[in-house]
Parts: structure tokens; sequence; C-alpha cells
């Protein structure tokens, strides 16, 4: 990643240490992940140990410190959402993005995950795709979904 | 300030504020801890000092490495309840660790086996290897040492201490204060051929000698100290008060 975009969002917060949860969540939200490199320059910016960035992005389910897909597939497991198939919609999308559940796909355009509950219960099943909610959804109408994200992709 | 408690019957002084377990040992009261050191901040996480205390007319289990003194506390440090409270507190701790320190400890409270013990706990005990998760080691390296080398990572049952990325940590100056504050001493301090050794975080420095060749401390330990202590660069090469 590059450093300018760190700087101007460490900039962004007034290089405030207090703030260090907004920044990693920005920097995530441009990257998908946490780079190594922006770990150890918020480290030095904001003059806090690596240690405890490492111990923040570790504790939070919502930080990964790997890289993960250009877009990003979460399928709601949450119990209403469970009885009413999910299960059934990760399979889909396993196929689909040939990738297993909780992993990148080989091209490194999707990321598939699986969450507990996003509370959205009476839309269940629920698939979020690139942040939009896909509701009341199934395996037919959510595999549509991203094979058009494939097509356009692919169209590049 | 100082306030006026009563810890077993017998009317005791403190500083208002003061951590109750320091004051209870400072009169003479045997209290078991693992998580406490004096030099550190308290942070209650090993349970295994709960003593029973009424204040305001309320009594309750509380750890007392991290209550607070007030005035007027009645602090009782040892009873039935207290006694099977701690070996409750023991039997759990005995479930997900193997050291030494905490069967002794439980032996001590009568636990000698424990019930929450399953294949899945006794694989993360032989993983952690002894290690209860108190965090003396990161308090010490965060507030004595001022590195910081350590932390938690993860949650709940994935909780762990360790260092970033699960690399040797490269502002880590070997001192060893967290092989030395560990109640389970699960840390692997060794020296050997010239060279201090933390196992559980993969650090290894080479150590400077003096002048008849003997290891004192890392260079870089005695680089960190020179340089925070404000000291002239040979210090310690002078076989002054430094090198033994």
């Amino acid at each position: 990643m590059d450093t300018a975009k760190v700087e101007a969002i460490i900039k962004k917060h007034n290089g405030d240490a207090t703030a260090l949860l907004a920044i990693m969540q920005d920097v995530q939200a441009e990257e998908n992940y946490l780079p190594r490199e922006a770990v150890e320059h918020i480290a030095k910016k904001l003059e806090i140990p690596i240690s405890r960035i490492y111990s923040m992005a570790t504790f939070f389910e919502s930080f990964h410190l790997e890289p993960r897909g250009k877009h990003i597939c979460t399928v709601c497991m949450g119990t209403a959402c469970h009885v009413r198939g999910a299960q059934r919609l990760v399979e889909q999308l396993e196929r689909d993005l040939k990738v297993k559940s909780g992993g990148t796909s080989e091209d490194g355009l999707f990321t598939l995950e699986e969450v507990n509950c996003v509370g959205a219960c009476a839309l269940g099943p629920l698939v979020i795709v690139d942040g939009k909610y896909h509701g009341n959804t199934t395996s037919a109408k959510i595999s549509k979904v991203v094979t058009e994200i494939q097509k356009v992709e692919g169209g590049k | 300030m100082t306030v006026e408690i009563t810890i077993n019957g017998v009317k005791a002084k403190a500083e208002k504020g003061e951590s109750l377990l320091e004051v209870i040992r400072k009169y003479g009261f045997v209290v078991p801890s693992l998580c406490h050191h004096h030099a550190v901040e308290p942070c209650g996480s090993c349970r295994v000092c709960l003593v029973s205390v009424t204040d305001n007319g309320r009594t309750k289990l509380a750890a007392s490495c991290n209550y607070k003194v007030r005035e007027g506390l009645d602090v009782t440090t040892d009873s039935e309840e207290i006694r099977r409270n701690r070996a409750m507190v023991l039997e759990l701790m005995l479930a997900e660790s193997n050291a030494p320190q905490v069967q002794k400890l439980a032996a001590e409270y009568g636990v000698t086996s424990s019930r929450f013990s399953t294949e899945e706990t006794k694989a993360l005990a032989a993983e952690r290897d002894g290690c209860i998760l108190c965090g003396l080691c990161v308090r010490v390296c965060e507030e004595v040492v001022e590195v910081a080398a350590l932390n938690f990572e993860g949650r709940g049952d994935k909780r762990d201490v360790g260092t970033p990325y699960q690399e040797a940590p490269q502002n880590c100056i070997a001192c060893g204060a967290c092989a030395y504050v560990c109640p389970t001493d699960c840390i692997g301090f060794v020296e050997e051929d010239g060279v201090r050794k933390l196992k559980k975080w993969k650090r290894e420095l080479p150590m400077a000698k003096d002048p008849s060749g003997r290891p004192i401390a890392p260079q870089f330990q005695l680089y960190y100290f020179t340089q925070k202590a404000g000291l002239p660069a040979d210090f310690y090469k002078k076989g002054g008060p430094g090198s033994r």
C-alpha cells in the first residue's frame, strides 16, 4: 500500500493515537485488509507499539491481516438465515467462485466469508456483496449477482 | 490520604486507592496470586487472590489485587467460602495449563484433577506450554521496560500472548524481565555460547563480554540502557558498576 495513502488517513484523524481503531478501519476500507507496511507506518507515526496494533487487529473479527479479494461476499449464517438455507448459498458461491468459504479465489477477485449475524434477520437469507445487501435471496439469485461481477471483471 | 480498614479483625492503615492485596500482604496475611507483581499495574486476570470484602455494608468476593482500598473496608482473607471459590478458579485453570506452579497451588486447595479437562483442553494446554494468559509479561514489557514487544492476540478461546506476526520482535532487548515475572516460568530464558535466548518469543541476541571474556548481557540491551539512562556510549566497556 502507498505510504502517501496511509499518511493521508492518519492526517484525516489529526495523527491522534486514540483514533487508532478508526485509522485501521479506513486503511482496511482502502485495501480490504491491513497491509503490514501500513501497520508499521501507523505505529511509527502515532508512536505506539506495533504489538498493540497487532493485538487490536487480531481481537476484532472485522480486521484482516492477509490480503483479500477485490470483491467481498459475506454470507450471513445467523440462526434466521441458517434455517432459511444459508448453507446452500455458501455451497453455491463456493462452486461459482471456485473458492472454499473463508478463502480468496486464485485470481484474487473474490473472498467468500461467513458471518454469524448481521442483524437483518427479517431479510434472511442474506448475502452482502461489496457492501450491498441482497435479502431474501436464493442460490439462483445470488449466483446471478456474482456471475455479473465475473463478467464485468472478465471483460476488462 | 490515609484510611483505616480491617483485615481479619486487625485494624490496618493504608493509602486510599492502594492495591488491597499489597496492604493485606504488608500486614503479613497470606493470599495466593499468580498474575500480580508490585512493579506493574494489577489487572486481576488470574482471580486466585480473591478475598471477601465488606464495603458499605455489602459483602462480596473480589480479586484483591486490583481492588482499590477505601475507608472502612472489612476484609476476610480466609474462609470456607473463599477456599471453595479459589479451588474452583484453580480447577478451571488446571484444565488449560500444565504448569507445575499451577498444579502445586491447586493441590494446596485440594484440587488434583480438573473436571473441565477434555482432549481439547489438554491439546490447548500442551500448545500453551504452561502459559495461563495472565499478561504479566505483556505488562512488564510495556510499563517497566517500556519496549512493548509483546501483547495479547486473538480473542476468546483463541486468545494468546505473543509477538506481532509471530516473529522475533526486533525491538525486544532480551532483558528477560518477562521471564523473571512469569508465574509459570514458560518463556524459556537461556544463555548459552554467549547468546541470550527467549524461546517463547524466538528472540536470540549475542551478548557483550566483560574484559575477562564472560558474557554480561546482550549488546542491544546495554545499548538500550545507555540510551534510556543517558549514559556515555562506552559506559559498559569500562568495566564499571554495570559489568560484573
